[in-house]
């Protein structure tokens, strides 16, 4: 049995947009993504000095802006250590640990104590791992517990975290081809991941929820793919643009990802609603 | 051991909304939660269609997508099955409100009323300790172990059943142990074909529905 799509406001039996995570959700996914992608790039893209420093601490705290709106989202923030009490099954357990452990790697790792900075790498991509199988645990939204988002949401978060660290070309001057590289690949790799999620969509998520992605894929596609596959394709033949021209690419690359991830969980998170797997007989039977 | 469980007749429900009420009443509840709610859903295209009266709450899954993702452990399972949520632990995130595959829970805020102010029933009801935490159906554990501990049976004495099943008018919803072969619940899923709710996500709700006599069965 399907019913019409209507969105808001309803208490089924249709889908409606679930009101129980916001902004401030959606933001823990931007900053967690966003920042350790950035710690994980830095890492691997071997910057030095002060670069480094200002570039870990920046992906610091966008992770820890991130768990900040989250924290806004509490009903009782200040129970929120409780949120460590369960990582035997939840994943949002698993990410507190992840980030309690995240910070003073991170720290120690910007202070120069050798070998934190690929240690602060391994816990970035866990949790950014824990973020994309937090979400995916939301069984009651079906776009979201679609197996395909973890891959996507990793994807996304490394792509915005390149993206953050091409945006401060100016100021650590690194626009090697390795670099571009890796960007280019990151962002063809969303790519595929976003246009294979959404094909397993069809006919599960409602149309409500469909709809928003569409809009979303959209940007992510076009701002966020395309437009910096160009000038990063343009950059890649160097001249004194070149440095801009990956800035810019970085920024559309992030941009548009976070852009995903708000609508994700501010509109297109529907859920199932309810439906009658048989209708009741009474009377004369048909 | 006890599995506690609720079938709904969908032939018998007529949706008049008295559980919903019942609920609400004994478990005071605010305006726009109701742990207990009637779906009326119409099925089918003129001139075939069919109306059915759905109850539908916490559904007290066997394996609760609730309890898997609680970062607290505030949400438990009892050996009974019936889920819990200790407001105490409950720190208010909504994960398992996002979780949980048939909207059943809820977080208020801030205390909320039927009119302008606090009426003397919803003072006498007040509970601050539900405030900013995920709260839901909780089959009136209360009532369960009051009536068990009085040697009531539940789903057979008023004492130790649930509010809802104790209102129901047409004696559609039913409350009982599955894992006694002669409980009311385990005679009418004998006699009855059913369902549950969203079957194919693997929660194994506690919660069925009858909706047919099973073949050959008068």
């Amino acid at each position: 049995m399907s019913y019409p799509d209507k969105g808001y406001g309803t208490f089924g039996p249709r889908p409606w947009q679930q009101t129980n995570w916001d902004w401030r959700a959606a933001g823990n996914f931007i900053g967690g993504g966003t920042g350790s992608g950035l710690i994980v790039f830095t890492a691997v893209s071997g910057v030095g000095g002060i670069e480094r420093i200002a570039l870990l601490l920046a992906g610091l705290a966008f992770v820890g802006l991130g768990l900040f709106c989250v924290a806004l989202e509490l009903g009782r923030p200040l129970r929120a250590l409780k949120v460590f009490r369960n990582p035997r099954t939840s994943w949002m357990a698993r990410e507190a640990w992840t980030s309690a452990l995240l910070f003073p790697a991170g720290l120690a790792a910007a202070a120069g104590i050798p070998g934190f900075v690929w240690f602060a790498a391994a816990l970035a991509v866990f949790f950014l791992y824990c973020q994309a199988r937090l979400l995916q645990a939301a069984k009651g939204i079906p776009a979201w517990r679609e197996p395909l988002l973890r891959p996507l949401l990793v994807m996304t978060g490394l792509t915005e975290g390149v993206g953050v660290f091409l945006v401060a070309a100016p100021f650590h001057g690194i626009v090697a081809y390795p670099v571009l590289l890796a960007f280019g690949v990151l962002l063809l790799a969303r790519f595929v991941v976003w246009l294979a999620y959404r094909r397993r969509l069809d006919g599960v998520a409602a149309p409500g929820a469909l709809a928003a992605l569409d809009g979303a894929g959209r940007l992510l596609v076009f701002a966020g793919t395309a437009v910096p596959l160009v000038l990063t394709a343009g950059a890649a033949f160097g001249g004194t643009l070149a440095i801009i021209l990956v800035a810019v690419a970085g920024a559309l690359a992030a941009l548009a990802g976070a852009y995903f991830k708000l609508v994700l969980v501010t509109q297109a998170g529907f859920n199932q609603g309810f439906a009658l797997a048989h209708a009741p007989v009474r009377g004369v039977r048909r | 051991m006890t599995r506690w469980a609720m079938t709904a007749d969908l032939r018998r429900c007529v949706g008049c909304q008295t559980c919903t009420a019942s609920c609400r009443h004994a478990n005071a509840t605010p305006p726009g939660v109701q742990w207990r709610r009637v779906l009326d859903i119409e099925e089918g295209e003129y001139p075939d269609v069919t109306r059915a009266f759905v109850p539908v709450g916490c559904q007290h899954c066997e394996d609760p997508p609730c309890m898997e993702v609680c970062p607290t452990t505030a949400t438990r399972k009892r050996a009974d099955g019936i889920v819990t949520i200790d407001y105490d632990l409950c720190i208010g995130c909504a994960y398992c409100a996002v979780a949980c595959p048939y909207q059943a829970r809820y977080k208020t805020l801030r205390p909320a009323y039927a009119y302008d102010t606090e009426m003397a029933n919803e003072k006498k009801g007040r509970n601050d300790k539900r405030l900013a935490v995920a709260t839901k159906c909780t089959f009136c554990v209360d009532r369960i172990d009051a009536g068990t501990a009085k040697g009531k049976k539940p789903g057979v004495d008023h004492e130790a059943t649930p509010a809802c099943v104790n209102a129901c008018i047409t004696q559609a919803l039913q409350f009982g142990d599955l894992d006694d072969p002669q409980s009311n619940v385990s005679q009418l899923l004998a006699e009855n074909a059913h369902f549950r709710m969203h079957e194919e996500l693997g929660t194994g709700p506690g919660f069925y529905y009858l909706w047919d006599r099973k073949d050959g069965v008068t």
